[in-house]
């Protein structure tokens, strides 16, 4: 695949490892955070830890949408699809996604609700014109990456005068969740020493927004690709930075990604949605500013306003390690849960199952490791 | 007057469709059987119209397999749900080592399925079964009510007989044995879901379904003292089919990920898909474990059959107590090819 392959190639992998094993010094340890679950699942996939000297830790980030979301949020959504006339349009990623008491949207299908699997927010709307007499909410979610095709449907929508669609709001913003990390942090429990930066949030609000964490907090943030030779890179140039005492913003995904984003997007997000004051972020707690929801002239697509549902508030499992998981204190393998009690199979927390999770990461691709750790010990 | 005359008017095959009469045992049932299934299928034992067909049994082992299919698509690049079934059991059997006897057919049918899409299946099982030289002896049909099945759902089983001292199983694959792979990984599944609904795309990958018997018989002849076990890896890929044989066998695998064949278009759609071609279906494909020292027989033999041209050592059996199946990557690096968790592709078999 043209335009791929260029990117997985292992003889240029040895290369920037030779690279990085000559530049990282002996004598200290390189923590870097890699925000998004995209990269995340790049490490894992990829082996790309097998191609780093063992001093680099690379520390898994709260860049999972699913994994962030209150599982309040999802008994929220499990109410709306059970309504009688109400088709719930969702992200497959979202089904399996437990909400309180075992509940999920793949249960409550089960069950009877009408939940259906979307590729697209535009199969949402596609759903709503063929079938005037249903509801169709779509379960909006996901950082900036998937607003504006949140904002397109809306656009749609209104073009098409649909009065049977609305979306259920959960999208929120990457930024104030890196300000929460840098700043409830403390540098004992979490070490860091630069981030990894999101690669396609990136391509819509480019990399101007990663200054200050720059400026204020003094540590580097390079924006990387999802590619395995992307986060390669991307961390030969944090460890350049470290050494050279710098703390820039540099972008290596230079192929996607401009200084100021996409101009078009995020007019049309400014349009159609505005601040909520605060959202519960799971793990981080409440962040504020952090969240979106529909601007007036819109309302009419909101189904919070559409079907009022009364605010669920639910408690995770007390073993559950989600929460430190997210916030990067913790490992997967540290969570006494993972990998008995809680499976791709049987999930306690959301980190489990998104394609994005930490955790179903470590699962899929490396919980072998933690009996090489074993062995070694 | 002859036989089918007693049945009342032939079937509007080109505009009529099944109704729950069809499937009441009555006259018009025996008029869908005749004119759609015993003229696909064509032989003597359907012929003979009885509930159940007899057959003489050769010594050495017998071999039975079951099966039953609910794609969706019924129709998709490269075949249908009526090849799949026939090619899927014959696999079943040839698995085992053994060569595919006879079959058995059921069929659900939904009210209100055209006849003209049931013949195009059934005549795609006949000549499939014919091809493979595997009759389908006996059936069933059951019509149930519109929204009850989807369309057709198709239930077969197969029998067929292997030499004596032909087990493999498995159960057998000990630390360095040699993982073969028959050809191309991702095919079926692909071709399946450029035609689902919401989901359509466009790809010339068509379909593998394949019936493999022949190409197990000359592996067979090239030495089937050396083959373990054999598999093909449907439903779940070749991720599935791995674990399945290491879990059995308690034992670990290594493979490498540049060994594997996958077409460059099957790996774009996945790419796009955000799905991984190990665990997308194959119907044409088998593993093969095969001890050390006749691999490369056992590998020639199948690359000199058309199903086994792009055949490949993929990897091989480790010593692992916790049954993993590692990868090693093309980028370098050393990742776990895990059992798929969920449901990827809704009903692709």
């Amino acid at each position: 695949m043209k335009h791929l392959d260029e990117y997985r190639d292992g003889a240029l992998a040895r290369g920037v490892a030779r690279r990085i094993a000559k530049e990282a010094q002996d004598r200290r340890v390189y923590s870097f955070m890699e925000f998004c679950g995209g990269h995340t699942h790049a490490i894992s996939r990829y082996g790309i830890e097998d191609l780093l000297p063992p001093n680099i830790r690379l520390i898994h980030g709260p860049g999972c949408p699913v994994c962030v979301l209150p599982s309040g949020r999802i008994d929220e959504a499990i109410e709306l699809g059970k309504r009688d006339n109400v088709t719930l349009c969702v992200y497959g990623d979202l089904m399996r996604v437990p909400g309180s008491n075992g509940a999920s949207l793949a249960r409550a299908k089960a069950n009877g609700a009408d939940v259906r699997m979307v590729y697209s927010t535009l199969d949402a709307v596609k759903i709503a014109e063929n079938d005037p007499r249903r509801q169709i909410v779509f379960f909006a979610i996901g950082f900036e990456t998937t607003t504006p095709p949140t904002a397109m449907a809306i656009r749609l929508a209104q073009r098409k005068k649909l009065e049977n669609f609305s979306i259920f709001c959960n999208h929120v913003l990457t930024p104030p969740a890196m300000r929460k990390i840098l700043e409830t942090s403390d540098s004992q429990a979490l070490p860091l020493d630069g981030f990894i930066g999101p690669a396609h949030v990136s391509t819509i609000i480019g990399t101007a927004p990663y200054r200050a964490f720059a400026r204020e907090f003094q540590k580097p943030v390079v924006v990387a690709g999802f590619e395995p030779l992307d986060v390669l890179q991307a961390i030969l140039m944090l460890i350049l930075q470290v050494n050279g005492g710098h703390a820039e913003v540099e972008n290596e995904y230079i192929r996607a990604v401009t200084e100021d984003g996409n101009r078009i997007a995020l007019a049309e997000i400014a349009d159609i949605f505005e601040l909520r004051e605060s959202f519960e972020w799971r793990g981080l707690g409440e962040i504020p500013a952090s969240g979106l929801r529909l601007r007036e002239g819109y309302w009419e697509f909101d189904a919070e306003r559409r079907f009022p549902v009364d605010k669920r508030f639910a408690r995770d499992n007390p073993a559950c390690e989600c929460g430190a998981i997210l916030r990067g204190v913790k490992h997967p393998r540290d969570c006494k849960l993972f990998g008995g009690a809680c499976t791709p199979e049987t999930p306690m927390g959301a980190c489990m199952v998104s394609s994005e999770g930490s955790c179903a990461a470590y699962w899929s691709y490396g919980r072998f490791r933690a009996f090489e750790r074993k062995a070694a010990e | 007057m002859n036989k089918i005359d007693l049945l009342g008017r032939k079937l509007d095959l080109r505009h009529g469709c099944v109704d729950l009469s069809h499937g009441s045992g009555g006259r018009a049932m025996t008029r869908l059987i005749a004119d759609i299934f015993h003229a696909a299928f064509d032989n003597d034992w359907l012929r003979a119209g009885n509930d159940q067909s007899a057959f003489d049994v050769s010594a050495g082992r017998m071999v039975m397999t079951t099966d039953s299919y609910v794609v969706s698509p019924l129709f998709f690049p490269g075949g249908d749900i009526g090849l799949l079934a026939v090619n899927g059991t014959i696999n079943d059997i040839a698995m085992a080592g053994a060569r595919p006897l006879y079959m058995s057919a059921s069929f659900i049918i939904e009210e209100g399925f055209p006849f003209v899409d049931l013949q195009r299946i059934a005549r795609s099982m006949g000549a499939a079964s014919r091809a493979a030289n595997t009759p389908i002896i006996t059936g069933d049909t059951k019509v149930v009510e519109r929204g009850k099945a989807d369309g057709v759902f198709i239930s077969t089983a197969c029998v067929g007989a292997a030499p004596k001292d032909v087990e493999l199983s498995a159960d057998r694959a000990r630390p360095g044995d040699v993982i073969l792979l028959s050809g191309s990984i991702g095919d079926h599944g692909v071709a399946v879901m450029s035609k689902r609904e919401n989901l359509s795309f466009e790809t010339d990958i068509l379909s593998d379904t394949a019936a493999l018997q022949d190409l197990v018989a000359a592996m067979m002849a090239a030495g089937h003292a050396s083959i373990r076990a054999m598999r093909d890896p449907t439903r779940g890929g070749l991720a599935a089919t791995l674990n399945e044989i290491a879990y059995q066998s308690r034992v670990g695998a290594r493979i490498d990920e540049a060994a594997l064949p996958i077409k460059p278009q099957v790996a774009a759609a996945c790419e796009l898909l955000g799905l991984d071609p190990l665990n997308v279906a194959n119907e044409g494909k088998l593993v093969a474990i095969v001890s050390p020292e006749a691999t490369e027989g056992v590998l020639n033999a199948m690359r000199a059959h058309p199903l086994g041209a792009d055949a490949a050592r993929i990897g091989e059996i480790i010593d692992d107590d916790h049954c993993f199946v590692q990868m090693t990557t093309a980028f370098g690096g050393l990742r776990i090819v895990d059992w798929l968790s969920g449901e990827q592709l809704p009903r692709i078999c």
